[in-house]
C-alpha cells in the first residue's frame, strides 16, 4: 500500500484518478480492521485529514458546514453545535470509545454504508447534506442518498465527502438519537433511532422526521410515524401509534447482534421514546440527555 | 470494602500479612518496562503466522508447502510431518490428542485447528506465506453442540472412541468419552421426603476467558536439540513437559522463561504455540516469535464448556433439602477434556443433602479444545443448582439464604465429592451478606434483587522456592510460579512478616525452568496457599541458621537465642542483638552465604465459598438490565494483600457478569465462529458495572501456617445464578438459558405478558 | 513493500524511522522504535491497549497508518513520567492496586490522563464512560476507577496549593 496525505481537494481528486485501486479514508477505524479480517488492500490510501476544507466545523448564519473528515470529538466537545443539534451530537459521540472518537468522522460513518451507523439516523432527520468533490467540481447530494446497501454508496469512484451542510433548526425544534446496544459503550447499535420534532405553540407537532438504524439495509424514514404526529399534540396514543409504525416499517435481519422480531419490537420502543425525548427538547423541558 | 474476622481474639496479629504493599512487579507495569509475551526481540529473529483449517471438520487430502516455500524471506514451514507421530509411536491417548491439538494430522477437528506454520523475515511475508499453502480439505459434516454430538448417529470426531466410565463398557464408539458419578443416600426416599420437587433444564454457551494479551512466544533453538522459549505461560514447567512432548524431546533440553502474563484466568495453562515456535526455530536455525491475533485467540484456544443440564431438588416445607439429582454433558470440544469432573464435585457441595446422584458426560464436538477458566465447570453447574435453590426458597416463602443456611455444609459434613470438610466458611459468607447493609437495605423501586452462593475446593501441589540473603541483609525470594493477579506482593509479604523486616527490604523474582525447581502451574488458587508455604518453610529454615550464627557468635546454645523483629535476641538480654544485616555482613565467617531451598507437595487447602448479592434494574420494553448494586462476600481464610484478595473477587464477579449477559460463541450453521472479536463477544466495559463491595471473611484454613485459603477462582461461581434470580425477582421471567441477552428476556417479557 | 520515511516527536525528542506504507504505528512504536509499552490486544481498535496520545489526544495506536504521524507528537506510556518521577496517575495506580497483569495499564494510564487534561474533576460515572474504550479482564474496573478518582483529587489539591504558593 502507498500512502498519500493531500491538502488540497484537487490534489486528492487527482490522486484518486491516477489509479483505480485507491481508497480515501479518515479515521481508518473501520478500513484497518476489515484490511485485518482479509478484505483486500487497496495499492493507494488517501489520508484526507490534512485537507483544512474537510476537517473544518464552522458555524454559519443559517447552517453549519462540517468536514466529512472532522472528529466527532470535535463536535461533541463544540458548545454551540451540541445546543443546537444535542441528537447530532449524541448519535455522533456514540461512534466508539473517546479513542474512536478522536479518529472517527460523519463522512467516515456514511461511506462505510452500514445500515447501524449511529450518525446517519441523526444526519437524515436534520436534513443533512452531502458537498461530494467529482472529478468535474463538487455535486451535493442529502445524506439519505448516500448509503444504497451494506457497504455500498451511489459515491462514483474518485469521489469523496467533502463536507456537510446542516441547516439550523427552526424555533421549537428539538431532535434526539437513541439506540438500544447491549453494553453500554464498544457496540455496534441493534437499532438505532432518530428524530426531529417541531412543535407549535399549544404543543402540537408540526413537523416530524423520524429515521431507523439497522432494521433494514439502509437506514429508513419511518413516513407513516411521521404523519401520525403531524396536528396532534404528543401523547401516549400518538406515542402508540410512532411506535406501531416504526416497527411495521422495519425490514431487519436475524444475526448475531439481533433477531428480526427483536429489533421490530425495539425499533418501535426506541422511536417512541426518541420522539418524546425531542419533543421535550422542542418545548424546552427535556430533563435529561439522551446518550448516557 | 469491609474485613470480617471470625476469629477476632484467637488469631496471631500480623505487621506485614494483610498490610497492603505497593506489589514488587507494580513500577514496572506503570512505566511499560514489563517484558510480556510478545516483547521479546531477539538479533536475527523471525516471525512466525499460522495456517488454520477453515472447515469445522474434514479430512485433510494434501498440503501443499512449496510455493510458500519459495517465497523469498521464508524460512521455515512446517506441517504434523515435522513433529513426531505419537500415535505411531505407542504414546498416551492424551498425548496424542495434545500433539493433534497442536498440528492437526489426518483430520481437522474445529474452526482454527492449525494445519501448519511459517517463519519468515517479516509478519506479512509470514502470512502471505501462509496464504500460499495450498491444503486440500475434504469437508466432513460437524457436531456443535452436546445435543448434536450425542444424537443417534452423529458423526464421530475419534473413530475410536469409547465412553469410560460406564458399566459395562459400551461396545460403539461415540462422541462421549467418559461419564463420572457421584452418588449418595436413597434417591427415591429423597425425593419422597419432599414437599416440593423441582425439576429444571439449563443450558450455557462456551465462554473465554478473554485476557486482553494474546497467546505470544518466543523461541531460540540451537543446533543441538535444546532450545529456550520465552511464553507468557501460567506454569512454564508444565508448558516444557507438554511442549517436549509434543516435539519429542527430552524436557530438560527446554529452557523456559516466563514473561510477563498479560492475563489468563486459566487459558494459558496449556501450550498451542510454542512447539510450533521450537520446530520452526530450530527448522530455520534462528530464533521466532509467534504471536496470535485476537480472531485466533476466540477461534483457536480454549474457551470454557458449553453445556446441558437436567436438575431435580426436593425440598420439605420447612427448608430441608431431602435430595438432588443432576445430570450434565459438557461440550469438551475437539478433543477430550472438559471441567465436567470438577463440576460434578461442586454441583451441590455448598450443601448438606443426604440423597443425591451426580452424572457427568464429557462429550467431543467440533469446536476448539477446551481449556480451564477460572473454577472450571463450577459456575456452569452452579448457574442451574442456585437458580433451582431460588425458585424452591421461593416455592416454600422461605428467605434464600436462610434456606441456604439450614443446609449448608460445616465443619464435619461429609462433602459431596467425597472428603470431609475440616473447618470452612460457607455459613460466614452467608451471614455476611444477611447482614450486610445491602441486604438490610429495602430494594429500590422497580429493581429485583438476586442472591447466589459458589463453591471452589481449591488445590495445593507442587512448588519450590529459594531465599537468599543478600550481604545487606536484604532479602531475596525466588519461586517459580507465574504471577498472574499480585502472587509476588504476598511471597513478600510472607517474607517480610516471617524476618520481621519491611517489606521494601524483600525482591520477588520468578526464575526459569533451568534456575529454580519444579512448580506445578498457576492455576486452582493454588499459589498463595502452596509456594506461599514453601516461600515460609525457607524463611522459617533461615531464621533457625540464623539462630544458629548468633549462637555461634554468642558461644551459647541455639535454644538460648530467638528471632524477634528482624533480630536475634539472647533470653538472657546480656548480648546485644544481631540484625540480619549484621548476620549477613558476617555470614562468611559463621558458616558461608545464607541461602534455603524448599520443594514439597503441599497438601491442606482449605475450600471456598462466596456468597454474593445483586440489585438490577431490567428495562422491560427492551429487555436491557443494568447492575445498580454488586456486593460479594467470599472466605478468603487469610486476607495476605487484602487490596489483590478484593481484586480477585471483583475480577471474578466481572467476568461472571459478562457471562450472564453478553458472553457466549455464536456459530454459523457452517460450524465457523461468527463472533471472534472484542467488538461482537462482549466482555463488560466500566461504563457497564457498578463499584463491586468485597467482604473478605476470614476463617483461617487450619491447613495453612497463616490460614490462607485460594481466593482466585470462587468469584465468578454465583453472578450468572444471582443474575437470574434477580431478573426473576425483578419480573417474575425466569430465564434457564446463558445468557441471559437482552432478545431472550425480551422474548420471554412477552410471553409473560402474553399470559 | 514501499518504506516511508516519517519524522515526529515521541516522548518530548524528535525521532525519526522507516515504516511500511500500510503498516499501523503500533508496529511501528513496537518494532521501528523499540517502544513496548504500547500492547496490542486486539488490532481493531476494540481494547485499548495500544491507546497512545497524538497531539494531545487519546487514540488506538492500532487504527493509525504509520506514516499519518508525520510532524505529530505522540506520548506513549514510556513518557508519562517526568524523569525521576512518576505522573500522579501512575503513583495512584500502585498504591491503589489498580493492576493486576498489567497489560491494559499502559492503556488506561494515558486515557485517563488524557480525561483529566481535559476534565480534572469528573464523577464517576463520567470516569467510568472515558475509560470505557479500554478493557479490562482482572480487575471488574473497581480499583481502576478509584484510582483514577484519587489522582484527580491529587492534581487539583496540588494544583490549589501550587497556585497558594
Amino acid at each position: 500500500m502507498d500512502y498519500l496525505a493531500p491538502i488540497t481537494i484537487e490534489e486528492a481528486v487527482g490522486a484518486l484518478a491516477s489509479t483505480s485501486d485507491s481508497r480515501v479514508f479518515a479515521g481508518a477505524t473501520d478500513l484497518i480492521p476489515q484490511i485485518r479480517s482479509g478484505r483486500p488492500e487497496p495499492g493507494l490510501l488517501v489520508d484526507l485529514k490534512r485537507i483544512d476544507r474537510l476537517t473544518a466545523v464552522t458555524e454559519g448564519d443559517t447552517s453549519w458546514t462540517i468536514g466529512a473528515a472532522a472528529p466527532t470529538s470535535g463536535l461533541t466537545e463544540n458548545i454551540a453545535f451540541s445546543r443546537q443539534f444535542p441528537g447530532l451530537s449524541e448519535a455522533a459521540g456514540l461512534i466508539g470509545s473517546d479513542q474512536i472518537q478522536n479518529r472517527s468522522s460523519l463522512g467516515g460513518n456514511l461511506c462505510n454504508a452500514s445500515p447501524a451507523a449511529d450518525s446517519v439516523p441523526a444526519m437524515i432527520v436534520n436534513g443533512a447534506r452531502a458537498i461530494i468533490a467529482t472529478p468535474d467540481g463538487t455535486r451535493t447530494i442529502t445524506v439519505d442518498q448516500v448509503a444504497t446497501a451494506p457497504g455500498h454508496t451511489s459515491l462514483e469512484p474518485g469521489e469523496f465527502i467533502v463536507e456537510f451542510e446542516v441547516d439550523k433548526p427552526p424555533a421549537r425544534t428539538g431532535d434526539a438519537y437513541l439506540r438500544m446496544t447491549p453494553r453500554t459503550e464498544m457496540d455496534i447499535a441493534v437499532v438505532g433511532a432518530g428524530a426531529r420534532i417541531t412543535l407549535d405553540a399549544d404543543g402540537n407537532c408540526t413537523e416530524a422526521r423520524i429515521a431507523l438504524g439497522a432494521v433494514a439495509p439502509t437506514v429508513r424514514r419511518v413516513t407513516d410515524a411521521e404523519a401520525a404526529l403531524i396536528g396532534h399534540p404528543i401523547t401516549d396514543d400518538t406515542l402508540s401509534a410512532v411506535a406501531a409504525a416504526a416497527s411495521a416499517a422495519c425490514d431487519p435481519i436475524d444475526d448475531k447482534r439481533g433477531t428480526i422480531a427483536y429489533r421490530k419490537q425495539v425499533a418501535g420502543v426506541l422511536a417512541k421514546r426518541v420522539v418524546k425525548l425531542a419533543a421535550e427538547r422542542a418545548a424546552g423541558t427535556a430533563t435529561e440527555n439522551g446518550a448516557h | 470494602m469491609t474485613m470480617i474476622d471470625e476469629n477476632p481474639t484467637g488469631a496471631p496479629s500480623y505487621k506485614w500479612v494483610g498490610s497492603r504493599s505497593i506489589r514488587p512487579d507494580g513500577l514496572d507495569k506503570v512505566t511499560g518496562k514489563a517484558r510480556f509475551g510478545a516483547d521479546l526481540t531477539l538479533p536475527g529473529m523471525l516471525e512466525g503466522a499460522v495456517a488454520r483449517s477453515p472447515h469445522a471438520h474434514a479430512r485433510i487430502v494434501s498440503i501443499d508447502t512449496s510455493a510458500a516455500e519459495a517465497m523469498p524471506g521464508v524460512h521455515a514451514v512446517i506441517t504434523a510431518a515435522d513433529l513426531p507421530d505419537l500415535a505411531e509411536a505407542g504414546a498416551k491417548t492424551d498425548d496424542v490428542f495434545m500433539s493433534e491439538k497442536i498440528l492437526a494430522r489426518g483430520k481437522v477437528l474445529w474452526e482454527g485447528h492449525p494445519v501448519a506454520a511459517v517463519a519468515a523475515t517479516s509478519r506479512e511475508i509470514a502470512r502471505a506465506a501462509v496464504a500460499a499453502i495450498e491444503v486440500v480439505y475434504e469437508p466432513l459434516p460437524h457436531v456443535l453442540t452436546v445435543d448434536e454430538a450425542l444424537a443417534d448417529g452423529a458423526p464421530l470426531l475419534h473413530a475410536e472412541m469409547i465412553t469410560r466410565g460406564v458399566d459395562p463398557a459400551p461396545k460403539t464408539p461415540s462422541n462421549a468419552a467418559s461419564r463420572v458419578v457421584h452418588e449418595r443416600g436413597d434417591l427415591d426416599q429423597g425425593f419422597a421426603d419432599a414437599d416440593v420437587v423441582l425439576e429444571r433444564e439449563y443450558t450455557t454457551k462456551p465462554v473465554h476467558q478473554g485476557y486482553i494479551e494474546p497467546h505470544a512466544c518466543v523461541a531460540d533453538a540451537g543446533q543441538d536439540s535444546r532450545a529456550n522459549l520465552f511464553v507468557s505461560s501460567q506454569g512454564h514447567f508444565s508448558l516444557r513437559a507438554m511442549t517436549a512432548t509434543t516435539l519429542g524431546w527430552p524436557p530438560s533440553a527446554l529452557t523456559v522463561t516466563a514473561a510477563e502474563i498479560g492475563g489468563g484466568f486459566g487459558g494459558k495453562t496449556t501450550i498451542y504455540l510454542e512447539p510450533l515456535a521450537v520446530r520452526l526455530s530450530s527448522k530455520a536455525g534462528r530464533p521466532v516469535r509467534l504471536v496470535m491475533g485476537r480472531d485466533e485467540v476466540f477461534k483457536a484456544t480454549g474457551p470454557t464448556s458449553g453445556s446441558r443440564m437436567k436438575i431435580k431438588m426436593g425440598v420439605t416445607n420447612d427448608g430441608k433439602m431431602t435430595a438432588a439429582q443432576v445430570w450434565m454433558a459438557f461440550e469438551a470440544g475437539a478433543f477430550p477434556g472438559s471441567p465436567v469432573g470438577a463440576a460434578s464435585m461442586t454441583a451441590i457441595a455448598c450443601y448438606d443433602i443426604p440423597n443425591f446422584l451426580v452424572e457427568g458426560f464429557d462429550v467431543v464436538c467440533n469446536k476448539p479444545k477446551v481449556a480451564a477458566y477460572r473454577a472450571p465447570g463450577a459456575p456452569i453447574i452452579a448457574y442451574g443448582v442456585e437458580s433451582i435453590v431460588d425458585e424452591l426458597a421461593r416455592s416454600i416463602n422461605m428467605d434464600p439464604i436462610d434456606l441456604r443456611l439450614a443446609n449448608a455444609a460445616v465443619e464435619g459434613t461429609q462433602s459431596s465429592y467425597g472428603p470431609v470438610f475440616p473447618r470452612i466458611g460457607f455459613v460466614e459468607t452467608l451471614e455476611a451478606i444477611r447482614d450486610s447493609d445491602h441486604y438490610r437495605s429495602p430494594v429500590p423501586e422497580g429493581m429485583g434483587r438476586g442472591v447466589a452462593s459458589g463453591f471452589w475446593f481449591n488445590i495445593g501441589g507442587n512448588s519450590t522456592a529459594t531465599v537468599h540473603v543478600n550481604e545487606d541483609g536484604n532479602v531475596n525470594v525466588i519461586e517459580g510460579s507465574p504471577d498472574i493477579g499480585g502472587s509476588r506482593a504476598s511471597m513478600a509479604l510472607f517474607a517480610a512478616e516471617e524476618f520481621g523486616i519491611s517489606v521494601d527490604r524483600i525482591s520477588v523474582k520468578i526464575a526459569d525452568t533451568q534456575t529454580i525447581g519444579f512448580n506445578d502451574v498457576t492455576g486452582g488458587s493454588r499459589v498463595t496457599l502452596a509456594t506461599g508455604k514453601v516461600v515460609i518453610d525457607c524463611c522459617r529454615a533461615i531464621k533457625e541458621d540464623l539462630c544458629r550464627r548468633a549462637a555461634k557468635t554468642w558461644d551459647c546454645e541455639i535454644g538460648d537465642v530467638e528471632w524477634v523483629e528482624g533480630q536475634a535476641q539472647h533470653a538472657s538480654g546480656t548480648e546485644t542483638p544481631l540484625s540480619l544485616a549484621e548476620l549477613a555482613e558476617t555470614a562468611p565467617r559463621t558458616g558461608g552465604p545464607i541461602s534455603v531451598t524448599k520443594s514439597d507437595n503441599v497438601r491442606g487447602a482449605g475450600a471456598a465459598f462466596t456468597t454474593q448479592l445483586v440489585d438490577l434494574e431490567v428495562d422491560e420494553e427492551t429487555g436491557v438490565c443494568r447492575v445498580a448494586r454488586y456486593t460479594t462476600a467470599q472466605d478468603a481464610g487469610k486476607a495476605i494483600h487484602p487490596s489483590y484478595v478484593e481484586g480477585q473477587m471483583q475480577g471474578g464477579v466481572a467476568q461472571g457478569i459478562g457471562w450472564a449477559f453478553n458472553e457466549e460463541y455464536i456459530h454459523n450453521a457452517d460450524g465457523t465462529l461468527d463472533n471472534a472479536s472484542f467488538l461482537d463477544y462482549r466482555i463488560p466495559v466500566a461504563s457497564d458495572l457498578p463499584m463491586i463491595e468485597t467482604i473478605v471473611v476470614e476463617v483461617p484454613n487450619p491447613g495453612h501456617p497463616y490460614g490462607v485459603r485460594g481466593v482466585g477462582e470462587a468469584g465468578i461461581v454465583p453472578p450468572m445464578a444471582a443474575i437470574g434470580n434477580a431478573i426473576e425477582h425483578g419480573t417474575g421471567v425466569r430465564l434457564n438459558d446463558l445468557p441471559m441477552s437482552p432478545v431472550r428476556l425480551l422474548d420471554a417479557i412477552n410471553q409473560r405478558n402474553d399470559g | 513493500m514501499s518504506r516511508t520515511h516519517i519524522n515526529c516527536t515521541i516522548n518530548g525528542d524528535e525521532t525519526d524511522f522507516l515504516s511500511e506504507s500500510g503498516g499501523s504505528l503500533l508496529n511501528a512504536l513496537r518494532d521501528d522504535v523499540g517502544l513496548m509499552g504500547v500492547k496490542e490486544g486486539c488490532g481493531t481498535g476494540d481494547c485499548g491497549a495500544c491507546s497512545v496520545l497524538m497531539d494531545d489526544r487519546i487514540t488506538c495506536a492500532c487504527l493509525i497508518f504509520a506514516p499519518e504521524v508525520e510532524g505529530r507528537t505522540i506520548v506513549t506510556i514510556e513518557g508519562l513520567a517526568n524523569a525521576d518521577e512518576l505522573h500522579p496517575l501512575q503513583q495512584c495506580f500502585l498504591e491503589g492496586a489498580a493492576l493486576q497483569c498489567g497489560i491494559c495499564t499502559p492503556g488506561f494510564l494515558l486515557a485517563a490522563k488524557a480525561l483529566l487534561d481535559k476534565n480534572p474533576d469528573p464523577t464517576e460515572t463520567e470516569v467510568r464512560y472515558a475509560l470505557a474504550g479500554n478493557l479490562c479482564r482482572c480487575t471488574g474496573y473497581d480499583k481502576i476507577i478509584r484510582a483514577v478518582l484519587d489522582a484527580a483529587e491529587g492534581i487539583r489539591a496540588s494544583a490549589t496549593s501550587g497556585d497558594a504558593a
